[in-house]
């Protein structure tokens, strides 16, 4: 924001001033406008556009969400999922690192999550089996955190655009690994790998088919939020974040943090997609990692790497993406509408918080 | 006293209320509460879907269900989120299931394990008949027919260029005329599909050959347009495809826009929208013949066929209204070649039409089962049955005078 406080010749026509700490409760008041009068925006042009009554859309929209108690577990694991990547971003954003990558770290993730699966599923035990599918998806993602961060480190190359073409490598790895698995051959499916034998599934955990997603990532919550706001590697990734000369000034060494905490951001997007293809889709595609890699960008951001808050835009995401499937189907409307409103509301959270820094 | 009193009346009501319960789930007409639930790849933007959308919705109009009695997902990918959706049709009352693309049939497999009084229709798919479910279902149309007759209006289309003169050296290979195919996919659903094409064009015209490329997609305007547009620059003359969008159509319109002689032949929707001059026809499903049957069977009680596949004897399947650029006398021959394929007398997979490696074959085991090795000879009486031992294509021979590109 300018911050104009010369007092002599011409008064600016706006003048914007930093806002210097708005109250929590205040800033959450702001937020929740916000959304407020994205709703009302959106009730508008759903209006407009479709003739429909927008308090029914939105009812419908909660419905698909939440309307039946499979329902809300399918918009629980789809919030987990985005979390886990959203966590997976957070060291490396904060440390002013453009992380464009996590749609390829989730890939890896899962394209070594299904290789397992398929060649030692019916030869390892299945804690074993668990075991070595988790370490193979966040080595693979790790892997993948760290060839950018190293070339960043090293060369000072671009980090965006670095970790944006890995993305395009893992995809074409994916289709590489797709066409070895596929049944039949040509086909371009995977199908569900043992789908007789379900090794290699996660099991139901207190009943619940996506017991196991819910507790790893809230485990990963806790231990992401401890990690970057008490630990002393995550003051390290603050600092860096904030000025590298004032890091180096300091003694942090400023190549090694960059390492280590894209290593971590890779590992844990790796993991998420271990959560893709062993918790939910038992199958791989170019498509499992789903856009999350992108919308978790914006989870991230909004959530200003606070773990927590992030739980609350993981959910308001899967919610949307859940409610615009209902609507196209209830109402024969297409994805955009859906699109619309999904833009339009985040556009105002992300514009609220004009009004609150 | 009181209380048994009150028990024993508790449980007559208990009885009743389910004996109503059964009554009601037992009435025969398409009633109020018969609902089915389609899962689609794509929207009504996608030819391939928008064709499956038109089918379901002309079966449930013939079956006189109303506008609730049929859910459809829109935009289903071929993961979890296809048996979520399939899961979650069951929930809102769904007593068969349709998913529309290849991919999905897997996921659909997982819900008819869980759901065995719910039918799932898993529609291209090739798993049904070895699935051992007897609630899982395949279907697919016989358009290899409706392919070979495409050909033929290709063929005729290509006679009336070489009466004309219109040809140049780049056209041929040799004494042969270069034919070229947008291919999404290498395996038999597509091997099947361009080579009932390719023989519809040399019933008319001997001397041609045919180049596939694979997009490695069902859906890729850009690929599908990049794809026609090289080929067409290799000298290909006409361009089909077995691909879903309209890329290769308005490539192809663009290029003759240009001069050069080049024209299409499209799949599952009229292309003349955006190839008015270029497109010939396309050959299509009518899949409310399917739907409409499958409506029927399933509100009446009764089990869907295990592996439907029907083509033109029911008019299952059909080419699209003819461009103005096709050759005269092409409806006449269209109508000929139709009638000869509903009577049985002629066949798109005649053993004596074509060879390979210049041999005729006598015998070829199929993959039918779906294990992905041949096992069940599919040839006798001098043709190649396809989808008669089960509805999924499982013509995978690439036979003389068709090469693929890019398949590696």
């Amino acid at each position: 924001m300018l911050s104009n406080t010369q007092s002599h010749g011409k008064e600016p026509f706006v003048r914007m001033v930093k806002r210097d700490g708005v109250p929590a409760k205040k800033a959450w008041g702001i937020r929740l406008i916000g959304l407020l009068l994205a709703l009302v925006v959106c009730a508008v042009l759903i209006f407009a556009i479709t003739k429909l009554n927008p308090l029914k859309v939105y009812t419908t929209m909660f419905q698909g969400a939440f309307g039946t108690t499979r329902r809300s577990w399918q918009t629980v694991r789809e919030a987990m999922m985005l979390l886990c990547v959203s966590l997976g971003l957070a060291p490396a954003f904060m440390m002013r690192f453009w992380n464009i990558g996590a749609e390829g770290q989730i890939l890896v993730g899962g394209v070594a999550t299904a290789g397992c699966m398929i060649y030692l599923g019916d030869k390892l035990p299945s804690v074993l089996l668990f075991a070595v599918m988790l370490i193979a998806s966040i080595a693979a993602g790790a892997l993948w955190g760290f060839v950018p961060a190293f070339f960043k480190a090293k060369f000072g190359t671009n980090e965006t655009l670095f970790t944006l073409m890995m993305n395009y490598i893992a995809i074409q790895l994916t289709s590489y690994f797709v066409a070895v698995w596929e049944k039949p051959y040509g086909s371009n499916s995977v199908g569900i790998i043992n789908d007789v034998t379900n090794a290699g599934w996660f099991k139901p955990l207190f009943g619940q088919q996506y017991g196991w997603n819910v507790v790893i990532v809230l485990v990963l919550t806790f231990a992401m939020y401890f990690y970057l706001r008490y630990s002393k590697q995550g003051y390290e990734i603050k600092v860096v974040g904030e000025s590298e000369n004032t890091a180096r000034y300091a003694g942090i060494n400023v190549k090694n943090v960059i390492i280590r905490t894209m290593i971590i951001s890779g590992a844990v997007c790796g993991l998420s997609g271990f959560l893709a293809v062993a918790g939910s889709s038992h199958t791989i595609s170019v498509s499992t990692a789903g856009g999350r890699g992108f919308t978790a960008i914006i989870v991230a951001w909004l959530s200003k790497f606070n773990s927590f808050v992030m739980i609350l835009f993981s959910f308001l995401l899967a919610f949307l993406e859940k409610g615009a499937a209902e609507i196209a189907s209830k109402f024969n409307l297409n994805d955009y509408v859906s699109d619309m409103i999904e833009g339009i509301i985040l556009f105002f959270v992300l514009g609220s918080e004009f009004f609150i820094n | 006293m009181k209380k048994l009193l009150s028990l024993i009346l508790a449980a007559a009501m208990l009885v009743t209320l389910g004996l109503a319960c059964v009554s009601c789930g037992s009435s025969d007409s398409v009633s109020g509460d018969f609902k089915v639930g389609a899962i689609l790849i794509g929207d009504d933007n996608e030819g391939y879907t928008y064709a499956h959308i038109l089918g379901l919705k002309e079966a449930a109009k013939a079956c006189g269900m109303s506008d609730d009695q049929l859910i459809l997902k829109y935009s289903v990918p071929e993961d979890e989120k296809c048996y979520d959706a399939a899961i979650d049709l069951v929930e809102q009352g769904c007593k068969v299931v349709f998913s529309n693309s290849y991919g999905h049939q897997t996921h659909m497999k997982q819900a008819a394990q869980e759901y065995p009084d719910v039918t799932f229709v898993s529609m291209t798919g090739d798993l049904a008949a070895t699935s051992g479910l007897s609630n899982y279902k395949n279907a697919f149309t016989g358009v290899y027919q409706s392919r070979y007759v495409a050909g033929v209006v290709a063929g005729m289309k290509l006679a009336e260029l070489v009466a004309d003169g219109k040809l140049t050296d780049a056209n041929y290979d040799g004494k042969n005329i270069k034919l070229g195919y947008v291919g999404a996919y290498p395996y038999a659903e597509v091997v099947s599909g361009y080579t009932a094409y390719y023989l519809g064009v040399k019933s008319i015209v001997e001397n041609v050959t045919m180049k596939v490329t694979y997009t490695n997609s069902w859906f890729d305007i850009t690929a599908e347009g990049t794809v026609a547009e090289a080929l067409a620059a290799d000298g290909c003359v006409i361009i089909s495809q077995h691909a879903d969008s309209t890329g290769a159509p308005a490539a192809i319109q663009a290029l003759q826009d240009k001069g050069q002689t080049v024209y299409s032949v499209g799949y599952n929707v009229d292309m003349l929208s955006v190839a008015p001059t270029a497109a010939l026809t396309s050959a299509s499903n009518n899949w409310s013949v399917y739907y409409t049957y499958a409506f029927k069977a399933a509100a009446a009680g009764e089990d869907i066929l295990t592996n439907w596949s029907e083509g033109y004897e029911t008019d299952a399947v059909a080419i699209t209204a003819l461009g103005e650029s096709c050759a005269a006398g092409t409806q006449e021959k269209v109508d000929e070649v139709v009638a000869a394929l509903k009577d049985g007398s002629l066949h798109v997979f005649d053993t004596s039409k074509f060879t390979v490696g210049g041999q005729t074959l006598n015998e070829y085991l199929a993959d039918v089962d779906g294990d992905f090795v041949g096992e069940t000879n599919a040839i006798w009486e001098g043709y190649f049955h396809e989808s008669e031992l089960r509805s999924a294509p499982y013509f995978d021979i690439r036979i003389d005078g068709i090469v693929e590109t890019n398949n590696n």
